[in-house]
């Protein structure tokens, strides 16, 4: 992974410095609360409904033990022993004091780690496929450019106050987007041109919220000397002309709907061609030194990595929940002999993407001893051991299960994917995490999710969309009708390739009538679908919502 | 009034006036009275300079080298779009005069601001503007190409 030089060290530690003073001079009330918010947001500090919540940054979901374990002793001392993996990657806690945050920081920037734009009107941390680098199908490792575009976003002295906050995505496989760019405001493919050349196709304007917009592409080839001088024009012709009159109309999807995309496109344009400055233009020299950062870790030959493959597949065909682990959470690596594994945070006690202190230092010693002391996490909110052999897999699984981080349901019905909603969240209508808690003990019974297959449920509780619900095949909407909390049911949506919104189902739902919903749209899915290859969007596709209306809400 | 200038607090002379207001010398007048009346405002060896508010642009401004100061307007620290107009102006349209932010400003900024090519700061009233001259050494190091650098980090140093 990258490794900070001086330049880099220095910043981060300058960065606590400037926010310890920051955070003293509100103390000495020399700074109003309306002054302090958008610094402390800049800074990843928001006022949820009981206490402080900090959001540290994992550029694009990578980590390494050292930091993991970093993790684990801040929430152990500063928090209540928890964190919570969020739907970019980040990690954040609940529950600090705002006097910490300082030195928080500081143990942070002693592990290469910040919390730089992990909130507030700017840039935000750059997230990409949680594959990146080890996924069989990839065109090549976009890593080094999120890496690059981090650098560049760090505290640009242009887009410190946009009028929203910016979030972009990056992924270097064309054929299977694992990184939602369609749904960011800017969205990045590594792609080859027709002459065979390697550069980028940029998407702008995508996004959730109360307004969701699919992305559409700004240019569909950029010059990888090109990319931060283009990704700039972009930015610059939002940062000058996006509204500002109006909050929720002042993310860039709304100016690249309100202009259309060719008036968009020509402005971008316009200010890229006349941006001649060519010092912008990045240099081969400076993409090969990130570059080398993510060189393969020193993987053992097949033979090796394969171990007792016998033993193996004895194991497999012996243990019915292995094998099931395997099959679900177990992903083809580019390297014959070992494998990506998923580590699930979707126990159905526990709420999506939360995780203890000891997990924490757990993750930690598995990455170092199985998978060259890395780990990841996914926008899916659980994380990743990206290099494991085929030799450790039972040995990893054993411990897994012991950390309960073992669930075989990666990209199954189980794998919900939840904002925290009214339990912590000030802008949260309704609750989201115990219906997610529910919805997981009603479908717990693997067989059945086995049988439902690749299907996604994604809850919010707040149209702001954190949980994600627009494009979940299943999205559950959390709204306030009357001093009740309600949830609208929506089907269809999709964040990858061939990109679709959910539309709502019907009238909303009282949280105790969700879960029979829920159940009898996939009865319906299950008994019309054509043979059990046709996944849960593709019938949906097919046969469109009324099958299903009639299914959830009777005749 | 006292603004910062060159990391130092200074006395300065510039006032800027209304529309309705009769300018004198050290006026700053909106875009719309540059562009009409810049002849009168710099005759007699008088200075003027002239405003960019929020949503205007620097490429509206007529003359744009006769004028010694350009103030850019931030309402609200929070409206960005003066960023982008000084780096525009500097690093764009070449101007080599004074650019002054005013309004809503304070030391949290000014960093930016003076890496965006702003060098003279009326920091806001209420906030002490001595100790608003330790927000330039809030950084010792910088990613980007800006107008104060036009080179990113990784042509200014080896890497």
């Amino acid at each position: 992974m990258y490794q900070y030089d001086q330049y880099d060290q220095q910043i981060v530690e300058e960065r606590a410095r400037q926010f310890r003073g920051q955070v003293q001079r509100r103390i000495d009330g020399e700074v109003t609360e309306n002054e302090f918010k958008p610094l402390r947001l800049q800074n990843g500090l928001y006022m949820q409904l009981h206490a402080y919540m900090f959001r540290i940054a994992i550029p694009y979901g990578v980590l390494s033990s050292k930091q993991v374990r970093k993790l684990a002793h801040l929430a152990r001392s500063y928090d209540r022993g928890y964190g919570h993996i969020t739907t970019r990657q980040n990690i954040q806690f609940n529950w600090p004091q705002l006097e910490a945050i300082p030195t928080m920081l500081d143990e942070l920037a002693s592990v290469q780690m910040h919390a730089i734009q992990t909130s507030g009107n700017c840039v935000r941390n750059i997230t990409s496929d949680p594959f990146a680098g080890v996924a069989p199908d990839e065109l090549e490792d976009p890593r080094p450019y999120c890496e690059l575009l981090r650098q560049w976003s760090t505290f640009h002295p242009e887009f410190a106050f946009l009028p929203r906050k910016f979030k972009i995505a990056v992924t270097g496989t064309p054929s299977q987007d694992r990184a939602a760019i369609r749904f960011h405001d800017i969205g990045v493919r590594i792609v080859n041109n027709e002459a065979g050349e390697r550069g980028f196709e940029v998407w702008a304007g995508g996004g959730m919220g109360r307004t969701p917009f699919i992305g559409q592409i700004v240019r569909p080839f950029v010059r990888y000397n090109d990319l931060l001088a283009f990704v700039e024009s972009i930015l610059r012709v939002y940062n000058r002309y996006g509204r500002r009159d109006n909050k929720f109309k002042a993310r860039i999807k709304i100016l690249v709907d309100e202009l259309g995309i060719e008036e968009f496109r020509r402005r971008v344009e316009e200010d890229f061609a006349r941006s001649t400055n060519p010092a912008l233009q990045l240099e081969r020299a400076e993409v090969d030194r990130v570059t080398a950062s993510f060189r393969p870790p020193p993987y053992e030959p097949e033979s090796s990595a394969r171990g007792d493959a016998a033993a193996l597949a004895e194991r497999t065909s012996n243990d019915a929940a292995f094998a099931r682990w395997r099959k679900t959470n177990v992903l083809s690596h580019k390297v014959p002999g070992y494998d990506i594994v998923v580590l699930s945070l979707k126990h159905p006690d526990i709420p999506p993407g939360d995780i203890s202190d000891t997990q924490l230092d757990r993750v930690a010693e598995l990455a170092d001893r199985y998978s060259f002391g890395e780990v990841r996490t996914t926008h899916t909110q659980n994380m990743v051991l990206t290099d494991v052999r085929d030799a450790d897999l039972c040995e990893l699984y054993d411990k897994l299960v012991a950390l309960d981080m073992a669930t075989p349901t990666f990209r199954l019905l189980g794998d919900i994917i939840a904002c925290p909603g009214l339990d912590y969240c000030a802008l949260a209508n309704a609750r989201s995490i115990p219906l997610s808690l529910e919805l997981a003990k009603r479908f717990e019974n693997i067989d059945y999710q086995e049988d439902v297959g690749p299907c996604s449920i994604k809850i919010s509780g707040c149209i702001n969309a954190c949980g994600h619900h627009h494009v979940g095949n299943i999205g559950i909407l959390g709204i306030n009708k009357n001093g009740e909390e309600v949830y609208q049911l929506m089907l269809g949506g999709h964040d990858s390739d061939s990109a679709s919104i959910g539309k709502i189902l019907g009238p909303a739902l009282r949280e105790d009538q969700v879960a029979d919903a829920v159940e009898k749209v996939l009865s319906k899915y299950l008994d019309t679908r054509n043979g059990a290859d046709e996944t849960f969007l593709e019938c949906y596709r097919r046969l469109g919502p009324d099958p299903f209306k009639e299914a959830a809400y009777g005749a | 009034m006292k603004v910062v200038r060159d990391r130092k607090v200074v006395e300065d002379a510039w006032q800027l006036v209304t529309d309705d207001e009769a300018a004198g010398d050290h006026s700053i007048v909106s875009l719309a009275r540059w562009n009409a009346e810049r002849d009168a405002l710099l005759a007699e060896g008088k200075s003027a300079g002239v405003v960019i508010r929020s949503g205007e642009s620097p490429d509206d401004v007529e003359d744009l080298e006769r004028a010694p100061l350009v103030a850019v307007d931030f309402p609200a620290f929070t409206d960005g779009r003066g960023y982008s107009t000084a780096r525009l102006l500097r690093s764009r349209l070449g101007y080599k005069g004074e650019i002054r932010a005013i309004g809503d400003v304070m030391r949290d900024e000014m960093f930016l601001m003076h890496r965006c090519g702003i060098d003279s700061f009326a920091v806001k009233a209420g906030k002490d503007i001595e100790k608003a001259l330790t927000a330039f050494d809030d950084f010792s190091v910088t990613y980007q190409a800006a107008a104060d650098d036009e080179r990113p980090l990784f042509r200014r140093v080896h890497r």
